[in-house]
């Protein structure tokens, strides 16, 4: 019989220059804090130490709000669309000049595949950019409200599982608009948002409008808290997101927030297997799971379960699980040893609540944080499992018998993120996705994302929308309301 | 393995529909009851099993296997038997640089023309396959393209190649089809059959995978894409929709079909490509030149200069290259 092993087929790390530390980029320079600590990052991949950042303090955080304040009254605020919207060209162009240096320092920081940070993350960086700016200058005409104006000081937090992507979400519409951000990475991923503080120099970016402050919870509790931020926008768990809400109670602070997610990804009995069991693979194993709007229960119709685990679990045997620097691997590292250590509770507690788990078998690497592709039949909706997010590679398999039935299992859940519909019915589609309380509806497709699209959740999966005329709005004041 | 030659192919055909009779409808309700095939999902698996990045010793492997799987073809109005003799010899040796250099499983010619294949081929490893039933166009009467395959297996063909009568297919004929494979695969005798569906007029995916059912169901021993005559020819996610449809034929029969992809695969790295689906999608065991065929002609140039690539360290020209049959196919 013969064997088609793939021979390591690694990217070459030469591309980035990864420094031993670093500071803080406040008023558009790298600082050093004022009494923060250091903080490490590790490669997950290899458990490997990649640099030391700096855990700002709150006098930091105090100095990068000034700074943005400084920026916005004396320079942002007072920019013309025009010129705000050729800043972010740049910005753009240079993203696709360095693409595969963010795109290796990504995998490197994070863990997941460089396939997915060379062809998914990347690129969408750069074509979230480009979209704002061409919204720069048009602002009057998205029928936002009469004389759409900045916001002022935003506060930006953002989580782990896509650094450099949520970082555009972020900061692509706040510019656009024409306010200044502060913004702090997740402490396991700062890298990326440091070298983007390289770009915005690079860029000629006015000092102030882009401040980066690294570091965990009291960092981003010190940028919540601050008097002078007027906006705060969050990506990241309900957990935090409800503090952030409760912190920001009673202050003139808005907040958008995209929190997590229990997707349904619904597959009926006329659906297109193959396709749906990709859809499958691209629902909750891309990116390990990491994905908050990720596919992590199938409602698959009672009359093709069987067919449907048989074709997945082959699939998911071939899955390439390993290496995140080989452009062969499908399935990357878990970010953290504090993700892992929650993946495998959750699935523990899943075991004990009697459904069957199955895992590919595939081998992992000896050091580093990894855990196998995985399934769980037989769940019901009871089951922690089922309603809890796991933000790993581990999906839940429950039944359903009729539309309606469907419907009302994918909705019973507090998140209310996304939804996927496997079917080769139209008029099903339309009637299911009127009916899903989800922000995203993906139709014979899962986790495609785009920066014309609006992304954002129902009920705990947070409020505000992100991407298209939609994600504008929470960046401007308006005279009137749209 | 068993084959399905020794069967009353309806018979059986009924059996695995469940039917009393072998009608058109029968056969509608079972290839429409097939799960649809999403177009945008299906090219997207493609595309993504192209990123595959194959180097070094999986390399080497890949360019060997793939010349071994190559149909070495010349079918063309002006062929004559000097330039058939030419590709015979060819595929004798196809680096005339390097004799470890492994040969196409076939040459693939007009029926008319395998004796002159055999004149140079002989007794060796390289099969001759002749094009059967009215190639390309398969429009002619039944009769004809079964004297058609006759008159090929007469002359010493190990392989047929036959066209699907794509007009029956696209009215909706299916047990038109039906007999027409069933009974050239019966004219065969102990010749292979190779079942060609003309997938560039089938079009969509759907027909793709139903035509692929349709031919497996009435005994093809291979299913190929293209003639080579037809633009597009063999695409990735056609091939990917095949190799999916032998997978699920011999999970439900236990019998084991050949896919080959024809026409419009010149490149090494095309090659390589649709080697990756094959392990990927149908699995290692279609990854041998029993299984998997490639339809070309300037294929083997390329894989040629590749090997000598990895041998060398350098990378020659066309020049470096034998070719006694510069074609277009």
């Amino acid at each position: 019989m013969p064997t088609f092993e793939y021979a390591p087929a690694p990217e070459s790390r030469s591309v980035v220059d990864v420094a031993a530390s670093y500071g803080l980029f406040i008023g558009g320079e790298f600082v050093q804090s004022e009494g923060g600590a250091p903080l490490k990052t590790v490669n997950p991949a290899t458990e490997e130490v990649l640099a030391e950042v700096t855990e700002a303090s709150a006098a930091d955080v105090d100095a990068a709000v000034r700074a943005a304040r400084t920026a916005y009254t004396r320079v942002w605020s007072r920019t013309s669309g025009a010129d705000r919207g050729k800043y972010l060209y740049r910005i753009a162009r240079i993203i696709q000049e360095r693409a595969r240096e963010f795109a290796v320092l990504e995998t490197l920081d994070n863990g997941k595949p460089i396939r997915e940070s060379r062809d998914v993350d990347i690129p969408l960086v750069a074509a979230h950019f480009f979209y704002h700016a061409g919204w720069a200058d048009k602002l009057s005409y998205a029928a936002l409200g009469e004389d759409p104006r900045p916001v002022g000081v935003v506060g930006q937090v953002i989580p782990w599982n896509f650094p450099l992507l949520m970082l555009a979400w972020k900061v692509a519409p706040a510019l656009a608009c024409g306010n200044t951000v502060v913004l702090k990475p997740a402490e396991t991923t700062p890298l990326t948002a440091l070298l983007f503080a390289e770009v915005c120099q690079q860029a000629d970016l006015p000092p102030g409008v882009v401040n980066i402050v690294t570091g965990a919870g009291a960092t981003g509790q010190a940028l919540v808290d601050h008097p002078g931020v007027d906006k705060l926008a969050f990506t990241g768990s309900t957990a935090v997101g409800k503090m952030i809400a409760r912190s920001i109670a009673g202050t003139r602070k808005t907040a958008t927030l995209e929190l997590g997610g229990k997707a349904a990804n619904i597959v009926f009995d006329d659906a297109p297997i193959d396709q749906a069991v990709e859809g499958i693979v691209d629902g909750i194993f891309f990116n390990q799971g990491h994905v908050c709007c990720a596919g992590s229960r199938i409602l698959v119709q009672e009359n093709i379960a069987e067919e449907l685990d048989r074709r997945l679990k082959r699939r998911l045997a071939r899955l390439r699980v390993g290496d995140p620097m080989d452009k062969n691997t499908d399935v990357g590292a878990i970010n953290s040893r504090v993700q892992l250590e929650r993946i495998e509770e959750m699935v523990t507690v899943g075991e004990a609540e009697g459904a069957e788990r199955w895992d590919s078998g595939c081998e992992l690497p000896s050091s580093g944080f990894w855990f196998r592709p995985t399934v769980f039949s037989g769940v019901a909706q009871s089951h922690r499992i089922a309603q809890e997010e796991i933000f790993g590679p581990v999906v839940s398999v429950l039944t359903f018998r009729t539309p309606g039935e469907a419907v009302a299992k994918a909705n019973n859940t507090p998140y209310g993120l996304s939804a996927g519909i496997w079917t080769e019915k139209g008029s099903r589609i339309l009637w299911m996705a009127d009916q899903l309380r989800a922000g995203v509806v993906w139709a014979n497709t899962f986790n495609k994302f785009d920066p014309t699209s609006p992304f954002g959740g129902y009920k705990e999966s947070g409020y505000g929308r992100e991407g298209g005329r939609h994600g504008l709005a929470p960046y401007v004041r308006t005279s009137s309301p749209a | 393995m068993s084959t399905a030659t020794d069967v009353d192919v309806t018979a059986r055909a009924r059996d695995i529909l469940g039917v009393s009779r072998l009608t058109t409808t029968a056969l509608t309700g079972w290839l429409h009851g097939l799960p649809g095939v999403d177009q945008v999902g299906c090219e997207a698996r493609a595309a993504a099993l192209s990123t595959r990045s194959v180097k070094t010793t999986s390399k080497a492997w890949a360019v060997d296997t793939a010349i071994s799987m190559i149909d070495l073809t010349t079918l063309e109005g002006a062929d004559t038997p000097g330039k058939v003799r030419g590709l015979a010899a060819r595929a004798l040796v196809p680096d005339p640089s390097d004799p470890t250099t492994p040969s196409p499983a076939a040459v693939c010619v007009y029926g008319d023309m395998v004796p002159f294949a055999r004149e140079v081929l002989g007794h060796s490893t390289v099969r001759i396959a002749a094009v059967a039933t009215a190639f390309p166009s398969g429009r002619a009467s039944r009769a004809v393209k079964l004297a058609d395959t006759r008159d090929a297996v007469a002359n010493g063909a190990d392989e047929v190649d036959m066209v699907i009568d794509r007009g029956a297919f696209l009215a909706g004929d299916y047990r038109q089809v039906f007999d027409e494979v069933a009974e050239t695969k019966a004219a065969c005798g102990e010749a292979r059959l190779k079942v060609i569906m003309e997938t560039g007029e089938l079009v969509t995916y759907d027909n793709v995978r139903r035509a692929s059912w349709l031919c497996m169901l009435a005994g093809a021993d291979f299913i190929k894409t293209s003639t080579g005559k037809i633009s597009p020819a063999a695409t990735l996610p056609v091939t990917l929709v095949m190799l999916e449809a032998v997978r699920d034929w011999r999970e439900l029969t236990g019998e084991q079909v050949g896919v080959k992809p024809a026409g419009g695969i010149r490149t090494s790295k095309d090659a390589i490509r649709y080697l990756v689906t094959v392990n990927e999608v149908a699995g290692e065991e279609w990854l041998d030149a029993h299984w998997f065929r490639f339809g070309a002609s300037s294929l083997l140039n390329d894989l040629v200069l590749q090997r000598q690539r990895m041998r060398t360290g350098a990378y020659s020209g066309a020049d470096y290259v034998a070719d006694d049959a510069p074609s277009g196919y």
